[in-house]
């Protein structure tokens, strides 16, 4: 039996997605390269809406395939909407992971929240109004 | 192109091993054990396989124990010496950091039961020192036990130096020969081994099939009850195909060792060459005392399971020292004891050429390594942190 399912090594060989936005309305960045998978996702967001998305990803077959469904699930989402990604609905998406693997998943959902809290960070600010970040 | 560039993992049998094997398989299947001539055909069959055996590393034949292969061997060696330890109230014993987790999680074990383990560092060429050797040796040591060539970055020990140190103050050295059994001249009387471990299918032989070599006077520890063979060392009937497979193996690879190492690192070092033209990328381990078919590199700012799979892709069977491949959190330990950081280690690479490698396929394999690593560098955060200078390099 192969490690990875079909839809993993599909995106693995060819993610959706990758690259950087330069003028991003949100940027996430979660791990470290101390334990092997880093992940950045990048945001262009109108009307509370996801227009466009990009990441960058160091780590493993999984995390970059992880990145990229990630990525796939809330492009053209609300940002509300997105906010409710969970690492459950990327393994499943990507027809499972190994169980070892499943921290890759879990990765690719906090790196957008991350990116979305960002966003809201940078919305309030741009308000003038105080941090209203909803954790 | 298809090419296994994974030898320290597992090899091809030879025509010759499978040869030597199919007759016990189909004819002369009988027990050694038993009393009538077809069970004496193959006791003889095993004697011989011994003999044949014991010569490769200038051994006494009633030195050899067969056993399921290397991880049983490193097991059996130092659970024997530290059984003989502790009757002398001796319960030190000598590693280094760099060893096999046959003899590491057995160490560990002895641990948990009250005995003192020094690890030998192993500085940045992956080499032990002699002097240091010494410094560690105490009353109490009982054993020395240190690999002859390291698994993952094929760095060679001085076990010469280091069998004449035990040897001058009564203590056992064993040494973990897996990787240099079949690939590297051995002689265990003028290197001063008292036990060696050993396994068939690291030099083309079958799988589950290796040896414990033991100096006459050296009392075993059974780790397997049940019978009377191996002269009481291990129980079992034994494994008579695996055995013929694994003395047919050793002997062509001793026959044809000179001629296979020299070619060997001749295409290791073009290896070498062509992957230390990519940028921030390092050699691990000495580059001179080293296995001749061993490459094993690190590349910074990606992540060694990628690689393998894109290697993969292009038909290249490699392996690497990340924690992604081994299931754990973290990189080799090898990796980490020469002093690659975890940023490091993580994007690790070994290549181990088999005795068939050619130069196409080395330059096959050099282009392929170049574009995967400048691939994943495209779309990894951490290089391009690097890039902008928002990190320091370590490569």
């Amino acid at each position: 039996m192969p490690l990875y399912s079909e839809k993993v090594m599909d995106h693995f060989r060819n993610p959706r997605n990758v690259g950087v936005i330069e003028d991003a309305d949100g940027v996430g960045e979660v791990g470290n390269a101390k334990c092997g998978d880093i992940m950045k996702i990048y945001l262009k967001i109108d009307d509370d809406v996801i227009t466009d998305v990009k990441f960058e990803t160091f780590g493993c077959g999984s995390a970059i395939a992880s990145s990229s469904m990630a990525t796939e699930l809330i492009k053209g989402k609300p940002v509300a909407e997105a906010m409710e990604l969970t690492n459950k609905a990327v393994a499943e998406a990507l027809d499972g992971l190994p169980d070892y693997k499943m921290h890759c998943s879990v990765l690719a959902e906090e790196a957008i929240k991350n990116a979305l809290d960002d966003y809201y960070e940078k919305k309030a600010k741009k308000a003038g109004q105080p941090d209203k970040t909803e954790q | 192109m298809n090419i296994y560039a994974d030898n320290a993992a597992t090899t091809k049998m030879s025509r010759a091993a499978v040869e030597a094997m199919l007759p016990y398989m189909e004819d002369y299947y009988g027990n050694p054990s038993s009393l009538y001539s077809f069970g004496q055909r193959a006791r003889e069959a095993v004697e011989s396989a011994r003999k044949s055996i014991a010569e490769c590393i200038g051994a006494d034949p009633r030195g050899i124990v067969f056993t399921s292969g290397g991880s049983e061997a490193d097991n059996q060696a130092i659970l024997s010496a530290a059984a003989l330890g502790k009757k002398n109230g001796k319960t030190h014993i000598i590693s280094d950091e760099i060893e096999h987790h046959a003899v590491l999680h057995t160490l560990k074990k002895l641990e948990r039961e009250g005995f003192r383990v020094t690890y030998l560092p192993v500085h940045s060429d992956g080499v032990v020192r002699t002097e240091e050797l010494e410094a560690a040796i105490r009353e109490d040591t009982c054993l020395v036990t240190v690999m002859y060539a390291n698994n993952e970055i094929g760095t060679l020990q001085p076990v010469r130096e280091i069998g004449k140190i035990c040897r001058e103050r009564k203590i056992l050295f064993h040494t973990d020969a897996v990787q240099a059994v079949g690939h590297l001249p051995i002689d265990v009387e003028s290197e001063y081994i008292d036990m060696l471990s050993a396994s068939a299918h690291k030099f083309h032989g079958p799988k589950g099939t290796g040896f414990l070599y033991a100096r006459k006077g050296i009392r075993l520890t059974n780790l397997i009850e049940g019978g009377a063979q191996e002269r009481g060392r291990r129980a079992g009937t034994e494994n008579v195909p695996g055995i013929m497979g694994m003395a047919a193996a050793l002997a062509e690879s001793v026959r044809d060792m000179e001629e296979n190492a020299k070619r060997a690192a001749a295409l290791r070092d073009r290896l070498i060459k062509g992957l230390a033209a990519i940028p921030h990328s390092a050699l691990n381990g000495d580059p001179i005392k080293r296995l001749p078919s061993n490459v094993s590199f690190c590349f910074e700012g990606i992540e060694g399971e990628s690689l393998l799979l894109l290697l993969d892709d292009k038909g290249i069977c490699a392996s690497s020292g990340s924690a992604c491949t081994s299931g754990s959190l973290d990189p080799s330990h090898v990796l980490l004891a020469i002093g690659r950081v975890h940023d490091v280690a993580h994007g690790s690479l070994r290549l181990t050429l088999g005795d068939d490698a050619t130069e196409e396929q080395v330059d096959y394999i050099i282009q392929s390594v170049k574009d995967v690593v400048e691939y994943l560098r495209g779309f990894s955060p951490v290089w391009r942190d690097l890039c902008a200078g928002k990190a320091q390099f370590i490569l």
